[in-house]
Order: C-alpha cells, then structure tokens, then sequence
C-alpha cells in the first residue's frame, strides 16, 4: 500500500507537469495576444509602442524562459498580474472560489440525494414502468445542455414569478444565499443526478445477481433487508467513484451554468478570461481546475482502497 | 507424389443479407427504446442531408419585416432579432451539428484507436510514455479542454472539430488499450505469430478488427457528448462562428435577451440539441447492451 501510494502520488505530479506543459504551448499558439488586442481596440498601429507592451508583459522573452518563469511564480504562490485588470491575479481567482464551490457542493448534494435512491428504486422493480420512465428521465437528464435548462428555469421564473433569481448582489446571509445558489445548482446537479442514478441501478442490478445475495434470500431475510442492508452497501463503491469523478468534472457544467446565470464564479470568469486572452489568468485557472481535478481523482483511489478490502494493489 | 490441388471445403449455406435483416428486427423487437433512438436520429440526418429541399427560407437570410416575428404566419418557428426563419436555421443546424459531432467523433477515434493499440500491443515503454499522455488529456474536465483548444486554435467549423476531437481521444485509448491488452494473450494471435506474421500486421489484421465492437459503442456514446460540447462552445461563443447556423450559438445572448418577448428563440434550438443528444443517447445504450453487454453501467 505504501509503495502503491507514493507511485501514485508521483504519477499525479507527472500528470500536473504535463497539463501545465500543455497549457502553456496552448495559449502561445493563439493568434495575437493581448497587446494586438490593445491596439486593434484602439484602431491604431504603432509597433514601437506595441513592442513596449509586450516587453513590458513578458511577451517578448522566448516561451521556454516564460515557462520557467510562470512555474517558479507558482511555486512561490506568485502567479503574476492580470493582463486586464493589471491586479495580481491571485487577488482575482482567489475570491471567485468559494463562490463555484458553493455551486459545485449543492449541485453534488443535489445529485446523490436524487441519484442514489431513484437508482435504487429502478434496479429494485427493474422492467416495471417505473424503471421504464426514471431510465428516459435519466437519459434525458444526460442529453439535456445544462446551459438550456438553465435559460428555461429563468423562463419558468419570469412567467410565474415575474422575476428573475439572477446574481447582482453578493447574496445577504445563509437562506438568501441558498435561494440564489439552488437554482443553477439545479440546472447542473439534473444532469449528475442522471449520471449518479444510472450507476446506482446498474450497480445495484450487478450485486442483485451475487451469490450471496441468492444465500441471504435463502436464509430468509425480508426483500427489504436484501435490497437495503446487503445489495446497497456493496452496490454504493463504484457509485463514491463516479460521484468523486463528477466532482471533479462538474466544472464543466458550471461554467455554462455560471454565465447563463451571470454568477461571478471561476467558471464564468475562465471564459471571459479565455475572450481577452489574458494568459495568466487562462493558464492559472485552468491549471487550478487540474489540480482540484486531480487531487480529487487521487483521494477517490485512497478512498476506495479503504472502503474495499477486495483491492489489492500490486506495485 | 501426391498433391492436393483441390481441398474441398465444407460448404453452408448461410444468406446473410437475411440474417442481418432478422438481427436487426431481432434485436430491435427487444430494445424498442433503441429504436426510438435509431428514429431520432434518422429524421436528423435526414434534415441535415436534405436541408435545401426542406425549407424554403436560407437560413442566413436576414428580413427586418419580421424580426422576433411569433411560430406561425408562414414560418413555422418564427423568427429572430434579424428577421431570420428559426425553422431553416434549425435544419440547417443540424448539418453543423452533424459534421461538428460525427467529425470530431471520427478524428478522436483515429488518434484513440491508434494510440490504445499501439500502446496495448507494444507495452512496456512506449505503453508506459502513451499512458502519461492519455493521463494528462484525461485529468482535465472535457469542455474546459475543448475551450483552451477552441480559443488556440481561433473560432472556425474544423478548428471546433479538432478543439473537440483531442479531449475525447483519450477515453478511447483507454477502452482500445484494455482491450488489446486481453486480445494479445488470445490463442490466435500466438497462431499468427506461429505462422511468421509480422506484428504489424498481427496488430492490424488480427486484432484491430476484434476491437470494432467496443469502438463502435464508445463512439456512440461519443457522439452524443460531442454535440453537446459543440452545442457549449457555441452557446459561449468560442465554436462555430457567424454565419453558420448552430444550434448552441442560436442560443447565446442575444436569445436570452429576448427571453421574455420571444421564447421561441430559446425553446426551439434547445429542444433540437437535447432531442438529438437523446436519440444518440438512446441508440447508443441499446447498441452497448447487443454488442458488449460486459461495458453494461
């Protein structure tokens, strides 16, 4: 197990290495930066002064040397100025956090506490019509766009309420800050949920078929205790995983979410910062998403190994 | 000596075009949800194919007239801030979609393909090199990849395809790789090697083919989730650009502006997406359950 983890942990750093390698080279082939930007803005073309900006910004120097720079910053927790608002930009990502991650955990609490039971359900009278039509809504909660669930939410809104639950003030204490952050969390969380419940009946029908399911029914426990006390708890590991994997993909989600919502968060802040080309921002956040991605990833392992003495892990 | 110039095989008379007809009505009688999925699906390359003889507006045409005018009056759908007819933007999104989805699908395939056999077949080192890669591709959330390619890449149709054909890359490697790992232990691939094949040729010929069934069910599902990222990038406007009609950019802001006075330009374009997505969705799953029911979640 020691062995496993410290190979596992080095895996993990090799992979950031190259996302943050990748990332990079990206955003260095975008055609013009953010001094062209500037200056197309402005309608005039004056190259020793756009040469100036670029010094200024580092954009001159050759792209290796930008590389070591940006990774030593990051290292010292210093990830450079915003090319827009000329603000560090730990000092614009940082705020922004707690306000996706509020999003993220409701859309989370939302998706197991619709997933898990309705996937347990659909497994325990599977081919009943019921099974029948919480496996279309699922499947429709997988193709639905988050973004157009949204727009129809704000529809729904404006047509019975005559408002919008739209973000323009940070939210004032717990339960308003519930009311405004349930809705797009809802938007998101459908398509989770869908996800979460698909898993937990296949599961659930998998550990249903086990022998020793066929010996507690053959001792004569009730179909409650079968289903509940011996089929769910086995049936809930690969289930943790994909909701760990959600976890670290709901960024996904959230950042349509975000903008149809107008929530300042780094979801939506990732597309405007993308729309600028301002780069350290680009790169710190999406190099921040990796990280969370990854961490996330690592722990659900360490997770699984606990929760499941079946895995042995061979190094 | 005696030679054999003429071995006799045993012949059996097997009609194929039959037996495909009865599998597919076989199978179809015990998946009708599939077939629902297969019909969806159908109407939407249909529309895309034959789009020109379908409308009788062109879906660019702009007309003051009858901007933000209601579903009705000789457009069935009504139209937008630009006076332009919701329904043959509509079919004509769905050849955007289409080449956007099944495009990308294909390209990620390709690369998957090639890289999980390579990888699978040929282990050690260069599997070793091949799995940090598809680690690195994969630890990253697929629109927020295909948003950092979309936006390096700059706003066009192959650009878009390209931006969402590399994160899908390496969960068909992954699928490819496992599966070659199992076919290369397999009797006949000893059998051919045996015989003095070469490898390339084993891997190629022996088992690439056994590899189409999970290839065509991760594809599928493939498919669904690549019109749905084509569907976001455009929605945020980082994919397809003006003037193509695409289902995603109909919806971007200007749609939600006019949410309130024209609904129509939220509901329609969304229902098309999502519809899509649902007969990929439902096809998809039908088809994992006939072809590789171990993959069955």
């Amino acid at each position: 197990m020691g062995t496993y983890l410290i190979r596992r942990f080095f895996l993990m750093l090799l992979t950031l290495f190259g996302i943050s390698v990748l990332i990079f080279t990206m955003l260095r082939l975008v055609p013009g930066n953010i001094a062209d930007i500037v200056f197309n803005a402005a309608g005039m073309i004056d190259v020793a002064e756009k040469a100036k900006l670029e010094k200024e910004l580092g954009l001159d120097r050759p792209i290796a040397v930008q590389y070591v720079q940006w990774v030593s910053g990051l290292a010292h927790g210093d990830l450079g100025y915003s090319y827009v608002s000329e603000k560090p930009a730990i000092q614009e990502i940082l705020p922004r956090i707690p306000i996706t991650a509020k999003l993220a955990g409701l859309a989370l609490c939302f998706s197991v506490l619709f997933g898990v039971p309705l996937g347990v359900l659909s497994a325990v009278r599977q081919n009943s019509t019921l099974d029948y039509t919480l496996r279309v809504i699922s499947l429709s909660g997988l193709s639905i766009p988050s973004f157009w669930l949204g727009l129809l939410i704000l529809m729904a809104c404006v047509a019975w309420f005559g408002t919008i639950p739209i973000y323009t003030d940070p939210p004032k204490g717990f339960w308003n800050a519930l009311a405004l952050y349930s809705v797009p969390a809802a938007a998101v969380g459908f398509r989770s949920s869908a996800l979460v419940m698909r898993l937990t009946r296949s599961s659930m029908l998998e550990v249903l078929r086990q022998d020793y399911i066929r010996t507690a029914r053959a001792k004569g426990a009730s179909e409650r205790n079968v289903n509940y006390h011996h089929a769910l708890r086995n049936a809930l590991l690969p289930v943790v995983t994909v909701i760990g994997i959600e976890a670290a993909f709901l960024m996904g989600g959230l950042i349509v979410t975000e903008t149809v919502f107008n929530i300042p968060g780094v979801a939506r802040f990732l597309v405007e910062a993308i729309r600028w080309r301002d780069y350290p921002i680009v790169q710190n956040l999406v190099m921040f998403i990796a990280v969370v991605a990854v961490s996330i990833n690592f722990l659900i392992d360490l997770l699984y190994a606990v929760l499941d003495p079946r895995i042995r892990y061979a190094s | 000596m005696a030679t054999i110039d003429h071995v006799p095989t045993p012949t059996i008379e097997i009609d194929r075009t039959e037996s495909i007809w009865s599998k597919i009505v076989h199978h179809g009688a015990s998946h009708p949800l599939g077939v629902v999925g297969a019909f969806i699906m159908l109407v939407f390359i249909f529309a895309a194919v034959f789009a020109d003889f379908i409308t009788t507006y062109a879906p660019t045409t702009t007309n003051s007239a009858i901007s933000l005018l209601p579903p009705g009056h000789g457009h069935l759908l009504g139209a937008d801030a630009m006076g332009r007819d919701i329904y043959s933007r509509i079919v004509y999104g769905a050849r955007i979609s289409l080449a956007v989805g099944l495009g990308s699908t294909f390209l990620g395939s390709i690369f998957g393909v090639a890289l999980g056999l390579t990888s699978g077949y040929i282990g050690g080192w260069v599997d070793l090199i091949i799995q940090r890669l598809v680690d690195v591709l994969q630890a990253m959330p697929l629109l927020v990849l295909a948003l950092v390619m979309a936006a390096a890449l700059g706003p066009a149709l192959d650009n878009t395809i390209v931006a969402i054909a590399i994160p899908l890359i390496p969960y068909t490697a992954r699928v490819i790789r496992s599966n070659t790992l199992a076919l290369r232990e397999q009797p006949f691939v000893e059998a051919a090697r045996a015989v003095g094949m070469s490898e390339f040729r084993i891997a190629v010929r022996h088992v690439l083919p056994n590899t189409v069934a999970p290839l065509i069910v991760i594809a599928t599902a493939q498919l669904g989730a690549a019109i749905l990222t084509e569907a976001s990038l455009s929605f945020l406007a980082l994919g397809v650009p003006e003037p193509h009609p695409s289902w995603g950019r109909m919806l971007s802001e200007s749609a939600a502006e006019y949410m309130r006075v024209a609904p129509w330009l939220v509901i329609f374009p969304g229902l098309a997406i999502s519809l899509a997505v649902f007969g990929t969705n439902l096809f998809g799953d039908a088809l994992r359950d006939i072809l590789d029911p171990r993959l069955r979640d």
